[in-house]
């Protein structure tokens, strides 16, 4: 099996996905195996970036002092074009079905993903 | 078969020194009280967790606080559908021979035994570590992404999710238990503070103390009797991210399973029992369950009929929205309601008709759900 790749859960800016080679199945979470067949060593790959707002939630009300400082933050679900959905931050006026498109901002202490619309 | 003989709730709201333990012995003492049941009687205990005193074996610590000594026990962790799912497995116990009497038991002083941010920042962690919890979400947060999805595919609106918690208030205002006896009105629930949009502070549950616990019995001890006919659950994720389409959660399996399992139909259902963390979830589920069509649930408030005098009677006693939720014991308010109602002991929030009962919990973000059907036996 391969090295991970970094992505923004390890402080990178990057976003990573998995691939099935027996089955085709795409997966957002890492693991040592395909979760719908079983079959080790998916393929990793960092993604484009690209994607379409599935839902959104703008957070007025956070519960620690850290993420506090950033309210009101805008948290999202984010359909990939590589076929897999993530939960990132985003603008705070996207609307689902906008094309969006990744960068990574500071927040309460990491990295994480920001969509902003793409042009 | 399997009866349910005994009920027991507190009053949900502050109960200022009191510890989970407390909560819990309060309970289950009515609840023994009800089914008519000595301490002795009793040989299985299933328990419920508490955030505020976690641990490991928390069915085993009840049992010697409260002066059991069971031939089963343990806990049981699913989130929101815990108390739901702890009956189901009493139903088993008891109709396999393994018990003849289970109590079901929970209680949390989830108000006064921790800060709110430490119960919202606690409750947070159902999101995945790596890939949820570091974006800074909240349980409000994970169903206000239902939310937002759930209004754009089915036309919902904010003022038609405000009905719910409308409805769930005036339902309390009948029940001396509740946390909150002040009447609400659409316009309060949208001038109420923005927590995690499309949901204010009105859609939300409270954190409340409580406790709650019933006894299931293979025997019934009283008159009236309410049996467990039949009940199934359904798991299709832990996390919001990895959730299916809306027209694929675990609700709609649960049901079909539990009228398979039971031969009923929804057409058969005078009562209504609904986990209702949020104002969309009790919306979402009223229609996954087939109560109400495809974002017909606000109209079919409007209408009265989930209203105590209504063809569909709800939540009686007020709900997760506004009788309270301490945790686990939150949705067991829910079915002591329930027994309540089928046994004609629900005073002023008697219904005509609650001959039949369909209860349903939910765990985690729509992750985990139990379809229970009650039915009263004479």
């Amino acid at each position: 099996m391969s090295e991970r790749l970094a992505d923004w859960t390890r402080g990178e800016e990057a976003i990573t996905y998995q691939t099935c080679a027996a089955c085709g199945h795409v997966q957002y979470f890492h693991r040592a195996f395909c979760a719908a067949c079983g079959t080790a060593g998916p393929r990793e790959a960092r993604a484009s970036g690209k994607g379409t707002v599935y839902a959104t939630s703008l957070v007025c009300r956070a519960a620690t002092p850290e993420t506090r400082a950033h309210v009101p933050y805008n948290i999202l679900l984010v359909d990939c074009a590589e076929g897999f959905r993530m939960m990132a931050h985003g603008e705070n006026d996207l609307g689902i079905g906008d094309a969006v498109k990744a960068s990574f901002r500071p927040f309460a202490g990491k990295l994480v993903p920001f969509f902003t619309k793409s042009a | 078969m399997s009866f349910i003989t005994g009920v027991g709730l507190t009053p949900f709201g502050k109960h200022e020194g009191s510890s989970s333990l407390d909560l819990m012995s309060k309970a289950a003492q009515a609840a023994l009280d009800d089914a008519g049941l000595k301490r002795a009687e009793i040989d299985g205990i299933l328990c419920g967790y508490s955030t505020v005193s976690p641990h490991i074996m928390l069915a085993t610590v009840f049992a010697e606080h409260f002066g059991i000594r069971p031939s089963y026990a343990h806990a049981v962790q699913v989130g929101g559908a815990t108390g739901l799912a702890m009956t189901m497995l009493a139903h088993h116990l008891v109709v396999a021979g393994i018990c003849r009497n289970v109590l079901v038991v929970a209680g949390e002083n989830r108000l006064t035994g921790q800060s709110r941010d430490a119960s919202i920042q606690a409750l947070a962690q159902v999101g995945h570590p790596d890939y949820e919890v570091p974006l800074g979400p909240t349980i409000p947060a994970y169903y206000g992404l239902v939310a937002t999805r759930y209004m754009h595919e089915y036309g919902v609106t904010e003022e038609d999710l405000a009905e719910f918690a409308v409805l769930m208030r005036a339902h309390a205002c009948t029940h001396p238990g509740a946390q909150f006896h002040d009447p609400i009105t659409v316009a309060d629930v949208m001038a109420s503070k923005p927590v995690a949009m499309p949901l204010k502070l009105l859609d939300c549950c409270p954190v409340s103390d409580g406790g709650a616990a019933f006894v299931i019995s293979r025997e019934r001890t009283g008159e009236a009797g309410v049996r467990i006919r039949g009940c199934a659950q359904a798991h299709t994720h832990q996390h919001v991210t990895a959730a299916p389409g809306l027209s694929e959660l675990g609700a709609e399996i649960s049901i079909v399973r539990a009228r398979e399992a039971t031969g009923l139909a929804t057409s058969d259902v005078r009562y209504a029992a609904i986990y209702d963390s949020f104002t969309i979830t009790l919306a979402m589920l009223l229609e996954d369950l087939g109560l109400a069509g495809r974002g017909e649930a606000a109209a079919r408030v409007r209408a009265g009929h989930f209203s105590r005098d209504g063809a569909m009677p709800l939540n009686t006693h007020g709900g997760l929205l506004s009788y309270g939720h301490c945790g686990v014991g939150g949705a067991m308010a829910h079915l002591v309601e329930a027994h309540l109602q089928m046994t004609g002991r629900a005073a002023n929030r008697q219904v005509r008709d609650a001959s039949i009962a369909l209860l349903h919990g939910d765990g985690g973000v729509l992750s985990s759900h139990v379809s229970m059907f009650l039915e009263q036996v004479r």
